[in-house]
């Protein structure tokens, strides 16, 4: 996180536009991870776990799609994967490269969804705070809301699925090939 | 005046192929891919421009990945492959790919000696410290303690040094970044191909099936605290004493790149291809 870079400071953030374009940004990143776990898993036969970021992928989806619009109404071009141009880390949602494992469970999933986004939401209700211009804080503010359902929906969600087992990770037959 | 319409720069995303990658799930190379691709984006290359060169390994497996000119050459050759291919096409950007077993070990001495020529072509090894497609044994950048049932207890070997050595042998360019850092390794590749000269990029690119204590070096990896120097000597200084975790382009010479005068063939194609004929 650093001053000036605006996927994390809330005060690089000018305009409505800014925040509508790195909110959409946000999102679509968001979205192409998710993507490429879910290729991962499938790959590798965790249909299960690949199903789940599949739904991770349409409901963000869904709600990019629903930022895109916004941001046409309003006349700002949208360049998909806007987000590669920011500097700095990646998006707020965007969960890490290595947060898989090819045995991990539904469970495991959705912790990495609840991460994002409650960091989104943080990020959000932060600027929300901020002494920003008042439109930008009132258009944080409901994204921070947005984002404070969704933590809401994926803790309902986890409720719904059993916590792993303790040795989750054993493989009776592990990748390795000692001989 | 040429009226015909151009076509539209490719995105990040068309420079990736439809070829689903079969890396372990987890693993640090799926971010060097998207790191490569939105590098390319950002240079505004066009796909029939780029030539990607790799090895044997997992992570030399990039060119089927990427959606460009692409060759998937033997063990420890890629740096050979992609000289042959810079020197005689010089308008092509290309890109060397592979990982520490292959570029440090096999093709060891095609490392010391492209930095050496200075060819215009950047070098990505994807270093995970482990040779991880024949499922995990030493590589030479392994630590010297690292216990498997390989080598047990360790192989007590002094890791190769890369970075220092690239830059003894004349690399131009010498850079370290991080696979779970991809906008930021993006810019480093893309900073290593605009750089004239070879250019040697190390990704620590965590191998989480056979080292999965890498998954830390997400903690560990930081913007190096030095701001790029020109002077190799101040360049190895920082480099041998650092922790190996410092990201960042440590080094950035003007040496100028070897391009040998490209003569006219002597002979046409079908001419070199009698000499072959059974």
């Amino acid at each position: 996180m650093s001053a000036g870079d605006p996927a994390t400071d809330p005060a690089a953030i000018a305009t409505v536009d800014d925040l509508l374009a790195r909110a959409y940004a946000m999102e679509l990143e968001a979205m192409e991870r998710y993507q490429e776990f879910a290729l991962q898993l499938e790959l590798h036969g965790n249909l299960e776990v690949a199903g789940l970021f599949r739904n991770l992928v349409r409901a963000e989806r869904k709600h990019a799609e629903a930022m895109a619009r916004d941001l046409a109404e309003r006349g700002v071009a949208v360049v998909p994967g806007a987000a590669l141009a920011a500097p700095g880390a990646e998006g707020l949602e965007t969960a890490p490269g290595d947060a898989l494992h090819y045995l991990m469970t539904p469970y495991h999933a959705l912790q990495i969804a609840l991460r994002n986004e409650l960091r989104a939401f943080a990020f959000f209700a932060n600027l929300a705070h901020s002494a920003a211009p008042d439109e930008i804080r009132r258009h944080a503010s409901e994204f921070a809301e947005e984002e404070k359902e969704h933590v809401a929906l994926v803790r309902e969600w986890l409720a719904r699925v059993p916590k792993p087992a303790e040795h989750w990770a054993d493989d009776p037959d592990e990748p390795r090939a000692p001989d | 005046m040429n009226d015909a319409p151009v076509a539209p720069l490719p995105a990040a995303k068309d420079f990736k192929s439809d070829t689903t990658p079969i890396w372990c799930p987890g693993c640090g190379d799926y971010g060097v891919l998207t790191s490569l691709a939105r590098a390319l984006a950002a240079l505004a290359c066009r796909r029939e421009e780029v030539a990607i060169v790799s090895g044997i390994g997992c992570s030399s497996r990039m060119p089927a990945y990427m959606n460009c000119y692409g060759f998937h050459g033997v063990h420890g050759r890629a740096l050979p492959v992609a000289t042959g291919l810079k020197v005689s096409r010089p308008d092509l950007t290309v890109i060397a790919t592979g990982g520490d077993g292959d570029g440090y070990s096999i093709g060891g001495n095609h490392f010391l000696h492209a930095c050496r020529r200075n060819v215009d072509l950047t070098y990505i090894v994807m270093d995970n410290h482990v040779y991880g497609m024949t499922k995990g044994q030493a590589s030479p950048t392994t630590e010297p303690d690292w216990d498997n049932a390989l080598t047990p207890g360790g192989t007590g070997l002094r890791p190769f040094q890369p970075l220092v050595i690239a830059l003894a042998s004349g690399a131009n360019f010498v850079a370290r970044a991080f696979s779970g850092d991809v906008i930021g390794t993006a810019d480093i590749i893309a900073k290593a191909v605009r750089s004239p000269g070879f250019s040697f990029v190390e990704v620590l690119s965590p191998c989480i099936t056979f080292r999965a204590e890498q998954r830390h070096w997400k903690e560990l990896a930081r913007p190096a605290p030095v701001a790029t120097t020109d002077d190799p000597a101040r360049a190895a200084r920082r480099i041998m004493t650092d922790d190996g975790f410092n990201i960042g382009v440590l080094y950035a010479g003007d040496r100028k790149p070897y391009q040998p005068e490209l003569r006219r063939a002597q002979r046409s194609l079908q001419e070199l291809a009698r000499e072959f004929a059974l």
